[in-house]
């Protein structure tokens, strides 16, 4: 309630001031919080994600998953599970994390052939997920305070106006130094997004489509594609069965739950 | 014990009818071993071996039940003992708010070294199954589990003992003599039915993972006595108290870990201690691939003064994990146990990559160097390499 009062009394405040007074950072970062707020009070849903990585010689793979997300309540962190279902010899694998705005997230690894829950050193959510292009540290819940931003410019994007500002990641093991996002003016969905890597070149992008709202409030994204412009790999994750409001709770997401994941 | 439970894990699944998903999964592999130090003892190089396990699961109740059926057996070209089966899971677990049930039989694994799993105890070793001593008999358990703000604690009620397994004399590696199962004695006069028990509370401390345990019951290590004239090793189950502390603390990059246990009422030995400390460090986008290379160090020290009593008295591991993270999930993992005292060497690799998306090889060796009096004498001629294909249905 009280962070919702600060952003009403942030926007309130940035529309009495001249547009000319607020500067580029505070705009982008105007930007980012109502795209957060947006978000906000879904409190929890599952899906289904069909992953499909290409070489730059063709080669195909797929692995499908499911994911269950919890908003997290009173400034804490979202909480995700993610369960492999292919292929057939990570089946039943399990991913854990917990998203902190202020410090690194926890996440944890369960292998069920060892009943073992591993913890992942943090350093390495600038690695690659699933051996896909997206990292650990794209695929988590994209907490405000973990970027400082700068507003760039309008832009059209398809049929919509967007937003393109740039965000800079404020852990110091992300993989990146600067993301260029394009999100639209209309719902504030993301388009687009270019991953900039250490040595400040063009890395990745992303684009994602095909959204939908769910619960007359909620835009989800349909398809999400990352192209590494660095070795020519894809990935692309197709989402489906969005459930929202599904009962889940908090030990939904412990490490107990971790070795009951199917 | 076990069909009642059975009869308890039915009983709960057919109270709610709804077709709801029963789900039949399996693997089926194979594997080959070559022993480049010779023939040995046993007079062959060679040993193929196969295995199938399958596993069917059921859900019910919105994810608050949930069923587990794992039956297990392999099959052993030379070694009658390594033909085996066993049922690996057959559990019940119940998710109420604030804990958990778990009741049948199941596996727990306690721990996060790598060198050494010396607090993790619940379940008997497959002795027969891999050298890395990591495959588990199904234990039966009534578990609670219980998940509070003050951390996960659980208590174990452990009713009926598994044996550990041993390979036979046709066996490789095995010992010299036989290990007869049927004389094991125990120092429980209820012997293998005596009810054992366990707790472990769990908790995060920020950064820091701290878990204390205690069991008492049967130990899962038996000393072997030899008996004449049949000339077969008998083996003796002691009672046991063991107490374990696990830490783990994350830093960045760096994952730092020990593990310590103390264990005593064994009348045979006095109380030992045992320790396994270090850190796994780990860097991402190794040279600028998409690699992840990771660093593991630990030293592995106990008290036990007798060399014969434990080959890892003071030891050293040095170790590489590199995951390449290419679409065939290519994994290589390379060690080195090495003890500064007498020189002795244990080089282990394990390779693995995925071919489409139901097929999975590994490529494991392990080879011993400079051993001198202590238990790996036995296994010094035993080097081997090992081709094992998996297919996942």
């Amino acid at each position: 309630m009280r962070k919702i009062l600060a952003i009403v009394l942030t926007v309130f405040i940035s529309s009495v001031c001249l547009a000319q007074a607020q500067t580029a950072e505070e705009k982008g970062l105007e930007i980012a919080r109502e795209a957060d707020r947006r978000g906000e009070g879904f409190g929890d849903y599952e899906a289904s994600m069909k992953m499909v990585l290409s070489s730059r010689r063709g080669d195909r793979s797929e692995r499908d998953l499911r994911v269950r997300t919890l908003e997290g309540k009173d400034g804490e962190g979202d909480k995700g599970l993610t369960i492999f279902d292919t292929p057939a010899d990570v089946r039943g694998t399990a991913l854990l994390s917990w998203s902190h705005a202020d410090r690194d997230d926890d996440q944890w690894l369960y292998l069920p052939a060892l009943k073992r829950v591993k913890t992942i050193a943090s350093r390495s959510q600038s690695g690659a997920f699933m051996g896909s292009e997206f990292a650990f540290e794209d695929m988590r819940a994209q907490e405000v305070d973990k970027y400082t931003y700068k507003y760039l410019r309008d832009e059209p994007c398809g049929e919509l106006t967007c937003f393109v500002f740039e965000r800079y990641p404020q852990d110091k093991y992300s993989g990146y130094t600067r993301q260029v996002v394009w999100m639209d003016q209309a719902e504030y969905r993301v388009h687009k997004i270019d991953y900039y890597d250490r040595k400040q070149s063009l890395l990745k992008t992303l684009s994602v489509s095909e959204h939908s709202q769910y619960l007359e409030r909620f835009w989800q994204p349909g398809r999400m594609e990352m192209v590494n412009h660095q070795t020519g790999k894809t990935t692309e994750l197709l989402w489906s069965d969005y459930q929202f409001n599904t009962g889940l709770s908090e030990s939904d997401f412990t490490q107990n739950s971790l070795m009951r994941a199917r | 014990m076990r069909w009642r439970l059975l009869a308890i894990g039915l009983g709960l699944l057919t109270d709610n009818v709804p077709a709801l998903a029963w789900e039949w999964r399996g693997e089926v592999g194979l594997e080959g071993r070559y022993f480049t130090a010779g023939p040995g003892a046993e007079g062959y190089w060679h040993n193929s071996s196969a295995y199938l396990q399958g596993q069917l699961l059921h859900e019910w109740n919105d994810r608050r039940d949930l069923f587990t059926f794992t039956p297990f057996f392999r099959v052993d070209e030379n070694d009658p003992e390594r033909t085996h089966g066993d049922i690996r899971e057959l559990i019940w677990i119940h998710v109420a708010d604030q804990w958990e049930s778990r009741i049948g039989i199941g596996k727990v694994f306690w721990g996060v070294t790598e060198g050494r799993h010396l607090v993790d105890i619940i379940n008997q070793t497959d002795a027969v199954e891999q050298q890395d001593m990591e495959s588990k008999l199904g234990q039966p358990m009534i578990n609670l589990s219980m998940v509070r703000s003050w951390g996960t604690l659980d208590f174990y009620v452990l009713p009926g003992f598994r044996q550990r397994t041993y390979a036979g004399v046709d066996g490789r590696p095995s010992l010299p003599l036989p290990v007869e199962a049927d004389a094991a004695r125990y120092a429980s006069s209820a012997e293998e039915n005596r009810i054992d028990g366990a707790v472990r509370w769990q908790h995060m401390f920020g950064s820091l993972q701290l878990a204390l345990s205690h069991f008492s019951g049967t130990g899962r290590e038996p000393l072997l006595f030899i008996r004449f004239p049949e000339l077969q090793y008998e083996p003796y189950y002691p009672v046991i108290e063991q107490s374990g502390i696990e830490l783990q603390y994350l830093l960045g990059g760096w994952l730092f870990k020990a593990e310590a246990i103390r264990r005593s009422g064994n009348r045979f030995e006095g109380a030992m201690r045992a320790a396994d400390v270090g850190f796994e460090f780990t860097q991402p986008g190794l040279w600028g691939t998409g690699m992840d290379m990771g660093w593991i160090v630990e030293y592995l020290w106990e008290d036990r003064d007798d060399p014969f009593a434990s080959a890892l008295s003071s030891d050293v591991l040095l170790g590489n994990r590199l995951t390449f993270n290419d679409i065939a999930s290519t994994e290589l993992l390379w060690g080195l146990i090495w003890d500064p005292d007498t020189g002795e060497r244990i080089y282990t690799l394990e390779s693995s990559r995925r071919f489409g998306s139901q097929w999975r090889a590994t490529l494991e060796g392990q080879f011993y160097s400079r051993v001198g009096r202590s238990p790996l004498s036995l296994v010094a001629d035993e080097d081997l390499i090992q081709l094992e294909v998996i297919r996942y249905f």
